[in-house]
């Protein structure tokens, strides 16, 4: 068995009295897909805020790549590897669609002098060639969560994780982003999908967690994790009232 | 006089500023520390509340009785300025920091030039028969002008948290302070919320102008110098702590008073600042804060 | 926004121009209004790395301001030092005012910065009032040596020295613009947890966009001694100078090198011939309700304004998000 490209071991995190996670133990192999479901609130986005490094847990560590990252600020986990898209589109404003893609290369340094080559290959990779100059102010949706991708793709992660990355698109938009998330996951980049999207998740991943009040439910394959009970009463419960 | 008389003297002002301090700081506790709303126009608003007192003891009214009456009209400006705010920013949804401060700075400024322009740049008093006059207790003596106001800001304070725990208005605004999304789906509007705390934050100003009017003469721009003080109070307290507010104010108050006291009246204003500068490099949720 | 050889052409014609005008223009009040215009540029331009770039307001403008005043009254007094030693360590010191405040403050919120720059200028203030060497109140009188034939008279003199800063300022913030670093700052004035997830530094980014705005703020403070020959509190940590920082770009536009430069030449040559005929407190009064109205009707500033007459939407301060 190959060591692990991630390990979370035991982490917890607490907000004053509120505990959002935890304990929470989970490894991750280089390459794998990960779906992680679970109703909101359930300690999803706090997840992988610890592994991105925006949040330090409370208690446990993170270990990625075989060194202990749990106190390094998030920038430097970046550049070890770890890219993310955020659940609510974040671009930066102000700037055009391949200006955003220069600010990772720009930090992080991948594909030194051909930096401009690389970005727009990536654009092209995702049909966001179009739009290269575009200020970000007149996206759409999609091609927001598309370039919320592309920034994380440009600087070629091993583990890449998307955040809700297909909340509030169409049928044909959550295939389109499907089928980059897969081609992405051919060359070898490990992808831990958060997602409410069942049939995407389910088709997507090959391995599936459930979180709920912070501590992981159910684990096992996609399939499975369909027929948990404990999984369909707090979460596909919820689901079907959701609006 | 002797090292623990000076010491005596200095605890006991230095605590009777402070409960001013806090009486100060209150209307920004609620809404920068409960709203999160930077308001940094608040210290220009107590001294207009200073001024407004001033002109009513002028025909010879009390100031503490004057403040009170204009509490009510000092609620209602309250409610104007938030609408206006939130017209602004909140409403077409970029109530980014970076404009709202600007925006209650150049309040701020407009306020204290408006007072220039009205009454000149002369210190304004007031008179009232207890100013003057001291109370002596051993070798321990304080000014009424002290302890006059300092006694308003427990009650104040006792009433501010009975209506934050005990009303349906109070809790609220606690509910807003904590989430505002949960709030809007249980149906309560939180804008109206909002509006009503700023009101309540407006009215408290004009409390604590008469305050600070009673404690010493006033000047258009002595809100610069308290501006550091109350968020240094209300920053140290911990965000939307009412009582640690009395607290935090007390031990600035008292730091000062040492510093006055054993160093130089003339480097009391720097203290605030270097608490200020101190909670935040190591202590930033406060002293009854949660950790963010 | 402007080729790079067509401005540095306009920067040299106008380096060089400046210093002609000592040789036809014979009135030195043109000299002496015309330094407080410039002497705006350069503290808007220095305000706008950190606020208009990066998104982190300074509202103790006077503190870095006043700071650079003194640093080059001390110097002057006590060493004789030349003016170019007095600029460069006025610059070293905001650097120095602007890492300190900044890493002190910037860890936690852009709130939190905002407000202990406002209580620093009181603190500076404090300072230079219970300091002797400096002064106290009554301040210092600063005499320094005639300045070189060429420029005809004191004024005209500090005018060129002034116009020297302008430029390099501009140059400086034109560079950071577009490049890298210009790319971090408006990432993190952006998002700062997308910035950092994308790898930048964001709290190193901070405290450089605080040292270089500290370092240029006060680097325009330090000419004034021997602009004024005299310098007090009152004067250098002036209100009018912190609003007019952040006035000048707001009106101006943020999100430009051009903003700043365009705020400051209208706003402070409007101020210049208004002083003549109004009183201070009505030119402050007027600055701060422009101040409020551009804030909440055209934030963008007068770019801003311009580009969505052109029907641009490049500059415009819409959510980016569109209904799902």
């Amino acid at each position: 068995m190959t060591a692990p490209l991630l390990s979370v071991r035991q982490v917890e995190k607490t907000f004053g009295a509120l505990r959002a996670l935890g304990p929470v133990e989970l490894d991750l192999r280089p390459g794998e897909r990960l779906g992680l479901i679970g109703p909101n609130g359930s300690g999803k986005t706090t997840l992988i805020n610890c592994i991105a490094g925006l949040l330090v847990p409370t208690a446990g560590a993170i270990v990625y790549a075989g060194e202990d990252v749990t106190r390094r600020p998030a920038h430097k986990r970046a550049r070890m590897g770890i890219a993310r898209s955020f659940q609510i589109p974040r671009p930066f404003t102000g700037m055009t669609v391949l200006e955003n893609l220069f600010v990772p290369l720009d930090y992080l340094g991948r594909g030194a002098g051909d930096a401009r080559a690389r970005a727009e290959g990536v654009l092209r990779s995702m049909r966001l060639d179009g739009r290269r100059d575009a200020p970000v102010e007149s996206l759409s949706q999609l091609e927001l969560r598309k370039l919320e991708l592309a920034r994380a793709l440009v600087t070629e992660p091993r583990l890449l994780i998307a955040d809700e990355a297909m909340a509030g698109l169409a049928d044909s938009e959550i295939d389109e982003i499907l089928s980059l998330l897969l081609d992405l996951n051919r060359t070898g980049v490990a992808v831990i999908m958060i997602e409410h999207i069942m049939h995407a998740v389910m088709r997507f991943s090959e391995r599936v967690i459930c979180l709920e009040t912070g501590r992981i439910i159910a684990e096992g394959t996609p399939q499975s994790i369909v027929e948990d009970p404990h999984v369909q009463r707090v979460y596909f419960g919820e689901q079907q009232n959701r609006p | 006089m002797m090292l623990i008389d000076l010491a005596a003297n200095a605890l006991a002002s230095g605590a009777a500023l402070g409960s001013i301090y806090a009486l100060l700081a209150m209307g920004l506790a609620i809404t920068f520390g409960l709203l999160h709303v930077p308001n940094v126009a608040h210290p220009a608003i107590v001294v207009a509340g200073a001024y407004a007192v001033a002109l009513a003891n002028g025909y010879g009214a009390d100031p503490l009785l004057a403040a009170l009456l204009l509490t009510v009209p000092f609620y209602v400006l309250g409610l104007g300025f938030y609408t206006f705010y939130s017209r602004a920013f909140e409403l077409r949804g970029r109530g980014n920091s970076l404009q709202s401060l600007t925006l209650f700075f150049g309040v701020a400024l407009v306020i204290e030039i408006g007072l220039v322009i009205a009454f000149g740049t002369d210190l304004r008093s007031v008179s009232v028969p207890y100013v003057g006059q001291s109370l002596s207790v051993g070798f321990v003596t304080l000014p009424y002008r002290f302890l006059v106001p300092a006694l308003v800001t427990p009650a104040v304070i006792l009433a501010l948290w009975l209506y934050l725990t005990r009303t349906h208005g109070g809790l609220a605004l606690r509910a807003v302070a904590h989430d505002e999304r949960a709030l809007s789906i249980s149906g309560i509007d939180p804008s109206s919320v909002k509006r009503h705390a700023f009101g309540l934050a407006t009215a408290l100003a004009v409390l604590a102008g008469a305050a600070l009017i009673i404690t010493g003469p006033v000047d258009p721009f002595t809100d610069r110098s308290l501006l550091g003080r109350v968020f240094a109070v209300v920053v140290l307290a911990g965000l939307g702590s009412i009582p640690g507010t009395l607290v935090a104010a007390v031990l600035i108050g008292v730091a000062e008073a040492f510093v006055t006291t054993f160093v130089s009246p003339s480097w009391a204003p720097g203290v605030a600042f270097a608490i200020l500068l101190g909670t935040l490099g190591l202590r930033p949720s406060g002293l009854f804060g949660a950790s963010r | 926004m402007m080729r790079t050889g067509t401005f540095a052409t306009i920067a040299v014609l106008l380096g060089a121009a400046g210093f002609l005008l000592p040789q036809v223009v014979a009135n030195p009040y043109y000299f002496y209004a015309g330094y407080v215009v410039l002497q705006y540029i350069v503290i808007a331009t220095g305000w706008n790395i950190l606020g208009g770039y990066a998104g982190y307001i300074n509202f103790g403008t006077s503190a870095f301001f006043g700071a650079g005043v003194y640093t080059s009254a001390y110097l002057m007094q006590a060493f004789e030092a030349p003016l170019v030693v007095q600029i460069v360590a006025a610059a070293l010191v905001g650097v120095a005012l602007g890492v300190a405040t900044g890493y002190l403050t910037l860890r936690i919120q852009g709130v939190y910065f905002s407000i202990a720059t406002l209580a620093l200028v009181v603190v500076l203030e404090t300072v230079v009032h219970n300091t002797e060497a400096l002064g106290g109140a009554s301040g210092l009188t600063t005499i320094g040596p005639p300045p070189p034939a060429w420029f005809k008279g004191q004024t005209q003199y500090v005018f060129c020295v002034m116009l020297v800063l302008a430029l390099l300022a501009v140059v400086i913030a034109r560079w950071i613009e577009t490049s890298w670093l210009g790319r971090g700052f408006r990432a993190i004035r952006a998002s700062e947890p997308a910035a950092e997830s994308c790898g930048v530094p964001t709290l190193r980014m901070k405290l450089i966009a605080c040292a270089i705005s500290g370092g240029i703020i006060a680097a325009a403070g330090a000419p004034y001694p021997s602009y004024a020959y005299h310098v007090e509190p009152v004067s250098a940590f002036g209100l009018l100078i912190a609003l007019n920082a952040l006035a000048m770009p707001l009106i101006g536009g943020t999100r430009s090198w051009m903003g700043p430069v365009i705020g400051a030449v209208l706003l402070g040559t409007i101020q210049q011939v208004a002083t003549v005929t109004i009183s201070s407190e009505y030119n402050i009064l007027a600055v701060g309700l422009l101040l409020i109205a551009f804030v909440v009707a055209a934030p963008e500033g007068l770019l801003g304004l311009l580009s969505a007459v052109r029907g641009g939407v490049r500059w415009s301060a819409k959510p980016a998000r569109k209904p799902a």
